[in-house]
């Protein structure tokens, strides 16, 4: 089902921007702690990286499909690919 | 007619008056007087004309009996006149002539058998009749017929040239065969009996008179010897010196034998004059005998004749033997007479001289005196003088005496000769007679031989004759036969040929047409068959086809229908044909493998499709960042379309908005045009398009397969339809 794939885009989107926060949150947080005496600016960056992954992640897997055709469309142009 | 002629006379008078008054009436008058009097005058003469050619036609039919048929063939009804004026046919005419005909034959040719002949005769007659006679003759008396017979067969006897005289019509028919047999074993049945009845006659009084005549003769021997017994004892008696007793007894014996003869005689003569009688039957037998002319009674009447004549010849040598042994006996009792009587007078004298002496002198020889010795002795001498003198004038006139013995003698040899010779004449003539008769008879034997040689000869001739004739005859009969044949076996062979062509063409177009029908009829009922094949294939497609469409519908809210593999294997069986089956063929695989999805649920899903594709309206290659599909979504919450909205006919680019199109698309599936809302989807891009992806592919299968099974359902009900017979 297309009209599926989508829902399930988002809910990987979601899964994964929550693992990514979630994960950066608490390497942050383990980092603060650990490394930077529990400054906020892990987190938020951990938090952060965490989120701009999974977002660029998401953004990405949104886009698979047209990158794919681009990069079949540029292959096909050049002919240098595989 | 006068009176009409008069008046016809008078309107042309008044017609002439009429045209020319100048002219005078008497002319006219004359003119019509002397034209009406022409005119009767014309009528009394045509009248008597005509009269006098009926009568004279009358008269000379009645005359002649060939022009009364020339006319009666030749002019109709004439012969109903001819026969009330003159009478019926002239059949009729021709008995009489024939009649007297008949009287000329023969009794005997009248008793022939006429019922062979009778049968011929009468169709001779009758086509005889037909041919010159009139019809009404055809009906003649039956004796009048049989007459006719008889008087035909009579023809054959008669004269040739008076029967074609009188009968020219009828032919002139050799007597059958039988009939000439049967006369022949009539006359000799006849003849045998006549000679059987002769001959028992003739045998009869042969034997009768034989009879007679044996015993006319045995009495006439038995009188011969008599009589000459007879006489010898009288000679004996006479001549004989013997004693008294002796000649007493001789005497006695004498007169015994005179008795006997006497007796013998007249027995001889009572059975002669028997035996005569018989002799006269006899000859008078034969006399009828040979009056009958039976020819094979001759030798029998030859015999009789022979055996007559020699009867009679006995008995006249018996006779004449009788009446010379009775001359003797005559002649010697005359004799004796005469010594009786000499004796008798020498007794008287001895008597007289010598009264006393007994007539028996002989003995006397011691009893006589000399006295009486001597005129004994004187007498004797007086008697031998006197004998003497008789002796002497007897020997004067012993020549005398001999010449009238001799006359007498002679005559009386004359007239023994004469009934000698007469008798003898008799008997010789009767022998050469007989002698001639058998010559005859021998020599008619021999002509009968010689003729039947020679009528063998001529029979042998004639067939040959005959036999050549009839060969000639045969072959040209039947070289004629055979032409006749050949030509009727051709005529026959060709209308054979003809009717067996004409049947064998009815036949072959009977056959012809009934195979024709048989054709129709077959490829009635092969089309029938047919039709019936592609009905039941029609009805199966339609069947399966429904089953097909079914199975179509069997599809649930959310899950697709049962796979269409089945129905649409069923569908390719009962396939006949390339649409058929292309169509059938033309089901997509997912179809068939998983099933399609029902409209309903189609449509169930495009309503959760459409907020879904609103919200990504906006993404497509382009945009497809998280922002955009931010805005997409914020868009999707902000714009407000209308539920449904009728597409239009054609769309324009303002058309092709994604929440115009769902709007257009969710109209349509309403309204149940799935291929609408599907085209509608499909112009759909970008990440939209993406996510109505599978919803498109459902919906293009779903039409495909509805498309596919509703074109087969189609052509199932054109097929069913094209299949059932129109009423």
């Amino acid at each position: 089902m297309s009209e599926k794939e989508l829902g399930k885009k988002w809910d990987r989107c979601l899964a994964d921007g929550v693992i990514k926060l979630g994960t950066g949150l608490g390497l942050g947080i383990v980092f603060s702690v650990l490394f930077f005496k529990r400054r906020t600016w892990p987190i938020s960056l951990g938090s952060g990286a965490g989120l701009g992954m999974a977002y660029a992640n998401c953004q990405n897997n949104l886009r698979s499909h047209y990158l794919q055709h681009r990069i079949e469309a540029v292959c096909f142009r050049t002919a240098s690919c595989w | 007619m006068l009176g009409v002629c008069l008046r016809g006379a008078h309107a042309t008078v008044r017609k002439n008056c009429v045209r020319s008054p100048l002219t005078p009436l008497q002319s006219y008058r004359c003119y019509s007087t002397s034209r009406s009097s022409g005119a009767s005058r014309v009528v009394a003469l045509g009248l008597v004309t005509v009269g006098g050619g009926v009568g004279g036609t009358l008269l000379y039919s009645k005359w002649d009996p060939k022009f009364r048929a020339a006319v009666e063939k030749n002019v109709p009804y004439s012969d109903w006149l001819l026969g009330l004026a003159l009478g019926p046919a002239p059949e009729d005419a021709r008995l009489p002539v024939r009649k007297q005909v008949e009287l000329n034959q023969p009794p005997s040719m009248l008793d022939k058998p006429k019922t062979d002949p009778k049968a011929k005769s009468q169709k001779s007659v009758k086509e005889a009749a037909e041919a010159s006679g009139p019809e009404s003759s055809l009906v003649p008396p039956p004796p009048a017929q049989s007459i006719q017979d008889e008087c035909k067969e009579c023809h054959k006897h008669a004269d040739v040239s008076e029967t074609a005289a009188v009968a020219s019509a009828e032919p002139l028919k050799e007597r059958p065969v039988d009939e000439v047999t049967a006369r022949l074993v009539q006359q000799d049945q006849e003849e045998e009996k006549l000679l059987a009845s002769l001959s028992s006659r003739l045998e009869d009084s042969l034997a009768s008179s034989a009879k007679a005549t044996l015993q006319a003769i045995g009495a006439q021997e038995v009188a011969l010897q008599a009589v000459t017994q007879h006489t010898r004892k009288l000679k004996d008696a006479m001549e004989a010196e013997a004693p008294s007793d002796e000649k007493s007894t001789q005497w006695k014996e004498l007169e015994a034998a005179l008795a006997e003869r006497t007796a013998a005689v007249k027995d001889a003569t009572t059975t002669l004059s028997k035996a005569n009688e018989a002799l006269e039957g006899l000859k008078s037998v034969i006399n009828q005998a040979k009056g009958q002319k039976v020819a094979a009674a001759r030798p029998l009447i030859l015999a009789a004749e022979e055996n007559l004549h020699q009867m009679v010849v006995d008995l006249d040598k018996v006779v004449s033997k009788v009446r010379s042994a009775e001359s003797e006996a005559k002649v010697v009792s005359q004799y004796t007479e005469l010594v009786n009587e000499a004796k008798q007078q020498f007794q008287r004298e001895v008597s007289s001289l010598t009264p006393e002496i007994q007539a028996n002198w002989k003995g006397l020889t011691g009893k006589l005196s000399v006295d009486d010795l001597n005129a004994l002795i004187a007498h004797a001498h007086r008697r031998i003088d006197q004998l003497n003198r008789e002796l002497a004038e007897q020997r004067v006139r012993e020549q005398i005496h001999i010449e009238a013995a001799l006359e007498q003698q002679k005559v009386e040899d004359h007239k023994v000769l004469d009934a000698a010779v007469t008798t003898a004449m008799g008997h010789v003539k009767e022998e050469a007679r007989l002698n001639l008769e058998q010559k005859l008879a021998e020599l008619r034997e021999v002509m009968e031989a010689e003729m039947r040689t020679q009528l063998r000869r001529q029979a042998a001739a004639h067939t040959d004759h005959v036999r050549d004739v009839l060969k000639v005859q045969e072959q040209e009969l039947r070289a004629e036969a055979e032409q006749v044949l050949n030509s009727k076996i051709l005529d026959q062979e060709t209308r054979y040929r003809q009717l067996t062509q004409e049947q064998l063409d009815n036949f072959t177009l009977d056959m012809n047409a009934a195979y024709a029908r048989l054709k129709g009829i077959e490829e009635a009922i092969d089309s029938h068959a047919v039709a019936e094949e592609t009905a039941r294939e029609a009805h199966q497609l339609w069947l399966s086809v429904e089953a097909l469409s079914y199975a179509l519908k069997s599809a649930g809210a959310d899950s697709p229908s049962m796979p269409l593999e089945d129905a649409a294997e069923a569908v390719r069986a009962s396939c006949h044909d390339d649409f058929c089956s292309a169509l059938a063929s033309a089901l997509p695989q997912e179809s068939l493998q998983r099933g399609v999805y029902s409209e309903a649920s189609l449509r169930a899903r495009f309503n959760a499709l459409r907020s879904l594709a609103r919200r990504v309206a906006l993404i497509d290659e382009s945009r497809n960042s998280l922002y955009q599909y931010f805005l997409s979504y914020l868009q999707a919450a902000l714009l407000f379309e209308d539920q449904q909205e009728a597409p239009p006919s054609q769309l324009s680019g303002a058309d092709l908005d994604p929440f115009k199109l769902l709007s257009y698309a969710s109209y349509c599936l309403e309204h149940g045009d799935l291929e609408l809302a599907a085209k509608l989807v499909n112009q759909l891009r970008g990440e939209a398009r993406r996510v109505v992806e599978d919803w498109l592919t459902e919906a293009r299968l779903t039409l495909e397969t509805r498309q596919v099974v509703s074109l087969l359902s189609a052509y199932a009900n054109a097929a069913g339809l094209g299949t059932t017979q129109a009423p």
